[in-house]
């Protein structure tokens, strides 16, 4: 499987995830931001994490207009798998490929940790491997991590099983992180193909390094 | 000519950090600030000459790139 991981001016995850999908099997091809297109083969695009164009503005509002992204949209458009991670997340919500946005913490810190994650929902090819319920520990870190939608907004994500994850303590009871509407962590659109998460399951393929928890998130995109 | 775009996050959506300045002024005393609101205000130097023309632009700029109006709302001054 070929993955097409995007690197936008300030993006700081695409050597991490480049590592964790290699490490994994796949294939990967770093894409800068100017290119006009995506390689003809990739089967995934990766928006890696990061500061793309300093956050300036609102994250992830310029690198929405950068070339690649027309293609990325079109691509997903197509019914192609887009996976958003952190900054990549709050890109693709700001292009429009996922509802909501992301905003400041409530407590105005950036958020560096393990966090416990709730599985909501598994019907989609991102989580599949993973069960219904599942706990998992993901590092997060993040200042804009506060996912806000409107109540249509949020009553269609649940009635479609678009909730992906949730933030939970040890125990499992949602928590508040970053004042994230229901604690939402990551989402996916409706036709379940663009699929978006704040924690970065890149970081979380080793158990010597804390967890191992991400390894069912990325290898599930090969299965 | 120029334009002054002020933008803010809707009504009903909650503003962290004017919610921890509204904490830190009644630390200091200012016990009649009933609620506070942070926004930008982006100040664009046009070359246009006709304000209506320039107001049009402004607003979709606005839309497209200087607002998110999932969660902001913006209002414009020409002077």
């Amino acid at each position: 499987m070929s993955i097409a991981i995007l690197r936008f001016p300030g993006t700081n995850c695409e050597f991490d995830t480049e590592y964790a999908f290699k490490k994994l099997g796949f294939k990967t091809t770093i894409v800068w931001h100017n290119e006009p297109s995506l390689p003809k083969d990739t089967e995934l695009v990766v928006v890696a994490g990061g500061f793309s164009y300093g956050d300036y503005l609102r994250s992830g509002s310029i690198a929405k207009f950068s070339p690649i992204m027309k293609d990325v949209i079109a691509y997903a458009k197509n019914g192609g798998e887009v996976l958003g991670i952190c900054n990549g997340f709050q890109i693709l919500c700001e292009a429009g490929l996922l509802p909501g946005a992301l905003k400041r913490n409530t407590n105005l810190h950036f958020i560096s940790k393990y966090q416990h994650l709730k599985v909501m929902n598994n019907n989609n090819s991102f989580l599949k491997k993973c069960e219904k319920g599942e706990i998992l520990n993901i590092p997060i870190a993040h200042a804009d991590g506060n996912y806000y939608i409107d109540d249509d907004g949020l009553e269609k994500l649940k009635k479609n099983d678009q909730i992906l994850l949730q933030y939970v303590d040890h125990a499992g009871k949602a928590a508040s992180i970053n004042g994230s509407v229901e604690s939402i962590a990551g989402i996916c659109n409706e036709s379940k193909n663009v699929f978006g998460l704040m924690p970065h399951p890149e970081r979380a393929i080793e158990a010597i390094l804390g967890s191992n928890d991400g390894v069912k998130m990325l290898e599930s995109f090969g299965a | 000519m120029k334009a002054i775009v002020n933008v803010y996050l809707k009504n009903g959506v909650l503003d962290p950090q004017g919610k921890a300045v509204h904490h830190a002024l009644g630390s200091l005393g200012f016990l009649g600030v009933k609620d506070v609101r942070i926004g930008k205000q982006i100040v664009l130097e046009l070359e246009a000459t006709d304000e209506q023309k320039a107001r049009e632009e402004v607003q979709e700029m606005s839309e497209t790139l200087l607002a998110n109006t999932v969660i902001e709302d913006f209002n414009i001054e020409i002077v």
